[in-house]
């Protein structure tokens, strides 16, 4: 299959991009295309303008200062995953991206398209929605900060306007010493997750003193599984607790039996990367690795 | 040569990107061909309108069965069989659809994405039908008819037996039966198919690159649809990335359609599938249901075995009951079982039509009678490996005749040979059954699960009727060209038959150059299939070196006057034994058996130093001789030969995912005496993986109203390599007595007993929790996971 | 392929395995059909135009990258490297080629093309390649492959870097 027809714009710069957005009824953002080239070779979109922002060199930057990585709409995952500051500043980060996919498709998809497509099964929503991280919207008409909280709404349906585009993305830098982990389970390597945790946790003298739990796969959009954090917040994270945490998280799958996974065996999943994945931060977190 | 692994000739061509497939041809001004395809899967069009589409930028012609005249009809039916009620679809569906994905109109454009953009916008309307895709409810009275002048959904009913096996279960001690379960699936070659025509107006020739493993096939069928002299219809298979059997069905529509719109259009047309349609509207298969019992002694002695089995035939079904067939003349498989009786039945459903891929029957048959032969196993508290060990056929009961069973090809089944219990011991030994315990003891003190299957198959193959050889020197160079009239997909037959030609005539593998799939150079043959290559074109090219080698042996010996049997033959050169520094090359020797007007190359220079190469009065070319060093000859089997082997593994169940990881993957396998090991053993490596993606991953979904849902690589999960085992080989080589070389085939041989493997060491892995045994496969964790709650393992809110 | 709406095309000037390109093309073009049906550069295939097979696989800019998801139109100044550049001028194989031909790696050759960028930029960019079974098929796993069963690319591979001079 190939593209539909579509008007094309090339924007060289992020003001020019987002009066095109705000001058058509259906155009749509091309980044690294990794997420949108298929669903237009397949006609599945056949957007009346196509916004290409290969050209718009001031959407290239990555930068690390104290409190966020900041993450410009076109900055490729592989990069971002290389990058040692960044490994640095969250090392959560890179661990997450790192089950993104596969290489050849990193090094043209960009972090902030992957969150603009807002797939439910997508690792990094999950994370930025697990990290309270947050983006930039711009349009013709200004620009707002949209929590992730705030920006997922459905499966492929972010709260962004018509008119707007996602100049950055920014992930919390990890507090010195936190714990974080990411796992997945996929049927084959590199696909789409049945379902994914990302966990963020510190530790006050061996307490859990803040933790963040966040999945993808088992609903239409990333979740925080709150009453998990909840059964592990300000205890040991001992097994009694993790138990208790992986017990709630299994109420938070709403992913449908289909043709292929049951419903159950998700909740089963799900559980279980729960505790592997709380285990293994706080092992990071107790200085265990 | 014979016997060694030496490199791949095809291999650089390939590696450079140099490769020829049939969307690589370059034609000067082609267009380009789109089909619309039917969204539903069986419907009543109401209306077609192609006025704004025709209208479009780019549109030369858009088809629909109202512009197809005489070819709007019903296409070949290959394989015919007194069991069948046939159908076969139309080139372009008229009145009624019966799949999602079938044909219903071909726009021609000068590119593909304007032919797509035309079809997209060809207006129609369809008056969607009611559909069953259940196998045993569309056999139900009341379901819903997919041909409704059939009445109903009975596409073919066959019984075959041997011996007796009523009396076989009267008499048993214990009887087995289960019903186990295989879901569709798609070879999904990495190349599509394709397919490329060009017609000259001057000439009459029609021109046509096809992505098919059966060119010969195709030219006739052409010729004869479109009524065009034979003679004039070249069809070339060029380089092929992969067929495992969907590209031996013919005709698909596109067939037939590009080469008529280029005659009609005067313009080269070209068609390649996406990955889309090469998913909805290429050929399927695999979805079988078999009940079957198993009648026993308590000694674990097998008596008798009966199988009832309900094969998916698709809408329509023009390769016959081959898939079928096969699954249920193997059904007896590696055991002495002297009573079997065997009922099929093809289902119509409203789906893609079925015909072979890889294993074809096989993996069904071997899937059914070896979960079968687990579960007697269990019920008589023998273990796995002995129940097989006292069934097995021995060495000397060969050649083992079930001429009750007759396989696809028409032949009864006589199995000629095998070493069936010498490759389960070596097996045994070589994955340490008896350390095994042990293994598993310590794995389950770290809360693994480690389970241990097997699988032992047979595989039919090296089927008639026959295949040609033919052989030239060339006179120039001395090279030796091969042509044979089946294809390659990327089997490595250049390799092979160069090897097998090398050695007869005594020249090197470089020198030997091997051209198949292409009627404008050999067209005697009938094509790639049922792991035939190696054995029947490889002893037909075989037989003709033979005859080659003879003609050369008596024009060296005129040349070197000396007589026949002094004369040896090495690198590419004649001479007398014991004059090695006087030799006379193949180049000079077919030059010299060529009586030429005209002298123009080195090779004539040197000819004429020697002797005449042939020694007759009259006239330079003799009476009944031909020019030049060639030979043609044939080979048609008497029988089909038969390759076994026996896999096992050792499978980890990850008990938060429900994964599995195979920690040990090992074979025996015996496909005779082998040309290249290294190919077969790459035939073997594909072939598991194939397999792996059949017990594990690779299922075709299709929802209650007939949608294909997971028609893409995204969902559809062919594995990678991530997914596939490292695998342990070791070879038997058991020579078959049905050819001059021993050779079995090996082309479908790995995929065969996977699912059984897998499923077997799920079970041995999971039983003790109680969990019933795996008789669906592809299985998943999200199935495994269904046993465990079952079995009350896992509880579930 | 000869687009036939010239009012709306996009100018990019590429190099394409060393040499500059200049290409006025439809927006939507995709690479992979710029480089087999307008350069006829066609040893790179097309296997599902989805970026799941991993046929089409090209360098971009160095980088291992699908050229079927991929427009012509977003490559401006980029550098593009296809499977016909990766022998010597010589017409000696690369070193992963080489190890391709020695360990019986490809059949149909469909895929291989893929399975080389892939190969070969994973081996440029790695400093530490791991060379266990486990590395080696997740380095490779986003190329699928029906012919092999991988068993004979993952020792090709480990050959390879073994054999390259790094």
């Amino acid at each position: 299959m190939k593209p539909a027809p579509f008007d094309y714009i090339a924007a060289s710069s992020v003001a020019e991009a987002a009066r095109a957005r705000a001058d058509s009824d259906y155009s749509v953002l091309l980044a690294g295309g990794q997420s949108l080239i298929p669903t237009m070779n397949f006609r599945l979109a056949q957007p009346d303008v196509v916004i290409d922002l290969s050209r718009v060199s001031e959407l290239r930057t990555l930068e690390v200062d104290h409190s966020w990585v900041r993450v410009a709409a076109m900055v490729t995952q592989q990069k971002t995953e290389l990058d040692p500051a960044v490994k640095a500043a969250n090392p959560l980060i890179a661990e997450t991206l790192a089950r993104v996919a596969h290489p050849a498709i990193r090094s043209r998809g960009t972090v902030a398209g992957s969150i603009a497509h807002a797939d439910g099964a997508a690792e990094l929503p999950a994370l930025l929605t697990t990290l309270d991280g947050e983006v930039t919207a711009v349009s013709s008409r200004g620009s707002r900060t949209i929590s992730a909280e705030d920006l997922f709404e459905f499966h492929l349906t972010t709260t962004l306007e018509e008119d707007e585009l996602i100049s950055e993305v920014r992930f919390p830098v990890l507090a010195p010493g936190a714990g974080y982990a990411f796992d997945e389970f996929a049927r084959r390597h590199g696909d789409f997750a049945l379902a994914g945790v990302c966990v963020a946790l510190t530790l006050q003298d061996g307490n859990c003193e803040s933790i963040a739990i966040g999945a993808c796969g088992i609903g239409s959009r990333p979740v925080r599984l709150r009453e998990a954090e909840a059964a592990l917040m300000g205890g040991t994270i001992n097994d009694e607790e993790i138990a208790a945490a992986q017990e709630a998280a299994r109420g938070y799958v709403t992913t449908e039996t289909d043709m292929t996974t049951t419903q159950a065996y998700r909740r089963h999943l799900l559980a279980g990367l729960v505790g592997r994945t709380v285990r293994t931060a706080a092992a990071r977190a107790r200085g265990g690795e | 040569m014979f016997g060694e692994s030496i490199k791949r000739k095809e291999d650089p061509r390939l590696l450079r990107g140099e490769g020829s497939y049939v969307d690589d041809i370059d034609m000067p001004g082609a267009l380009h061909a789109a089909f619309l395809r039917s969204p539903a899967a069986r419907a009543r069009i109401t209306s077609i309108d192609t006025t704004v589409a025709a209208a479009m930028p780019g549109v030369v012609k858009i088809y629909t069965a109202d512009d197809l005249g005489d070819l709007d009809m019903d296409l070949p039916l290959l394989i015919p069989h007194p069991s069948m009620r046939p159908k076969t679809q139309r080139p372009l569906a008229r009145d009624d659809v019966f799949y999602v994905g079938q044909a219903i109109a071909m726009v021609v454009a000068t590119d593909r994405y304007l032919a797509e953009d035309a079809a997209g916008a060809i207006d129609f309307e369809l008056d969607n039908l009611a559909v069953e895709l259940g196998l045993d409810a569309a056999l139900a009275p009341d379901a819903p008819v997919v041909h409704e002048d059939l009445g109903d959904n009975l596409a073919a009913d066959l019984v075959m037996n041997e011996g007796d096996p009523d009396g076989a279960f009267e008499r048993a001690d214990h009887i087995v039966e289960i019903e186990v379960t295989v879901d569709r699936s798609t070879a999904a070659p990495m190349e599509c198919r394709a397919i490329a025509a060009r017609f000259d107006r001057l000439t009459g020739d029609l021109l046509v690159y096809d992505t098919t493993q059966a060119p010969i096939s195709i030219r006739g069928g052409l010729a004869s649809i479109l009524d065009l002299d034979e003679d004039r219809v070249r069809v070339i298979a060029p380089d092929v990335g992969g067929g495992f059997g969907q590209k031996v069905m013919q005709f698909y529509p596109d067939e037939l359609l590009v080469p008529l719109a280029a005659i009609e259009l005067d313009r080269p047309v070209k068609f390649t599938e996406d990955r889309t349609e090469n998913f909805i509207s290429s050929n399927h298969e695999r979805t079988q249901i078999h009940r079957i019992k198993l009648a026993a002694m308590n000694d674990g002695e097998v008596i008798g075995l009966v199988d009832s089995l309900v094969h998916d035939t698709g809408a329509f079904i023009p390769y016959g009951i081959a898939v079928a067939q096969v699954a249920a003349s193997v059904i007896g498989g590696p055991y002495r079982i002297p009573n079997i009786g065997t009922h099929l039945k093809c289902v119509y459903t409203p789906t893609v039509p079925v015909s072979p891929y890889r294993g074809a029957g096989r993996p069904h048959a071997c899937f059914a009678l070896e979960r079968a032969m687990d579960q007697l196993a269990l019920d008589l508290g023998l273990d796995r490996w002995e129940i097989r060990r006292r069934n097995l056929i021995a060495a000397d009961e060969f050649p083992y005749h079930r001429e009750g069973l007759i396989f696809a090809t028409g032949t009864p089944v006589i199995m000629d040979s095998g070493e069936y219990h010498e490759s389960l011991d070596k097996l045994e030994e070589a994955i340490d059954v008896a350390g095994f315990e042990a293994k598993r003891a310590e794995a389950m003190a770290e809360g693994k699960y480690l389970g241990l299957g097997l699988g032992f198959y047979v595989e039919v193959t090296g089927v008639g009727p026959y295949e040609g050889g033919q052989i030239r020197v060339h006179p120039i160079t001395g090279k030796v060209y091969v042509n044979t009239g089946l294809t390659g997909q990327g089997q490595g037959h250049e390799t092979v038959y160069a090897q097998i030609v090398s050695d007869v005539l005594s020249c090197s593998v470089d020198d030997v150059i091997v051209t198949e799939g292409d009627t404008g150079v050999f067209d005697w043959g009938v094509a790639t299939f049922a792991s035939r290559a190696a054995v029947v074109s490889g002893s037909a090219i075989h037989k003709s070196a033979k005859l080659v080698r003879e003609q050369i042996i008596e024009a060296a010996a005129n040349m070197l006057e000396s007589s026949a049997e002094d004369i040896v033959l090495e690198d590419g050169k004649a001479f007398v034994n014991g004059v090695p520094d006087r030799p006379v090359g193949f180049a000079a020797i077919a030059t010299a058996s060529n009586p030429l007007r005209y002298s123009f190359s080195e090779s004539s220079q040197v000819a004429t130093q020697f002797a005449p190469a042939s020694q007759h009065d009259g006239p330079p070319l003799a009476e009944g001789a031909h020019p030049g060093l060639e030979a043609t000859d044939y080979f048609s089997p008497e029988q089909d030969t038969w390759a076994s082997g026996v896999h096992a593994a050792i499978v980890e169940i990850d008990p938060v995912t429900l994964d599995i990881n195979i920690d040990r993957y090992v074979l025996v396998h015996d496909c005779g005496r082998m040309i290249n090991p290294a190919i077969v053993e790459g035939q073997i490596s594909g072939g598991v993986a194939s397999g792996m993606g059949g017990a594990f991953y690779e299922r075709i979904n299709y929802d209650d109203d007939g949608n294909l849902t997971n028609a893409s690589f995204m969902e559809f999960l062919m594995p990678y390599a991530t997914e596939v085992p490292h695998m342990e080989m070791h070879h038997l080589e058991t020579p078959s007595p049905l050819n001059p070389l021993g050779m079995k085939g090996v082309g479908e041989a790995g995929t065969i007993p996977v699912a059984q493997v897998i499923a077997s060491a799920i079970d041995d892995a999971l039983s003790h929790l109680g969990t019933s045994p795996i008789l669906h496969v592809p299985t998943s964790p999200s199935m495994i996971h269904e046993k465990l709650v079952e079995a009350g393992h896992l509880v579930e809110e | 392929m000869a687009l036939t709406d010239a009012s709306n095309t996009v100018n990019v000037e590429l190099k394409v395995n060393g040499k500059a390109v200049n290409a006025d093309v439809d927006p939507r073009l995709l690479l992979s059909d710029y480089l087999r049906h307008e350069l006829r550069l066609t040893g790179t295939h097309v296997g599902c135009e989805q970026g799941v097979c991993g046929c089409c696989t090209v360098h971009i800019d160095g980088h291992p990258a699908r050229s079927c998801l991929t427009l012509v139109g977003q490559l401006d100044g980029s550098e593009i490297r296809t499977v016909e550049d990766l022998a010597g001028a010589d017409g000696q194989l690369h070193v992963v080629q080489e190890a391709f031909h020695n360990n019986h790696a490809l059949q149909c050759g469909f895929c291989t093309p893929g399975f080389l960028m892939s190969i070969v930029g994973h081996i440029e960019h790695e400093e530490n390649p791991d060379l266990s079974d486990e590395g080696i098929r997740d380095a490779i796993s986003g190329n699928l492959c029906r012919c092999t069963g991988y068993q004979n690319i993952v020792s090709a591979v480990r050959e390879a870097i073994e054999g390259s001079d790094r």
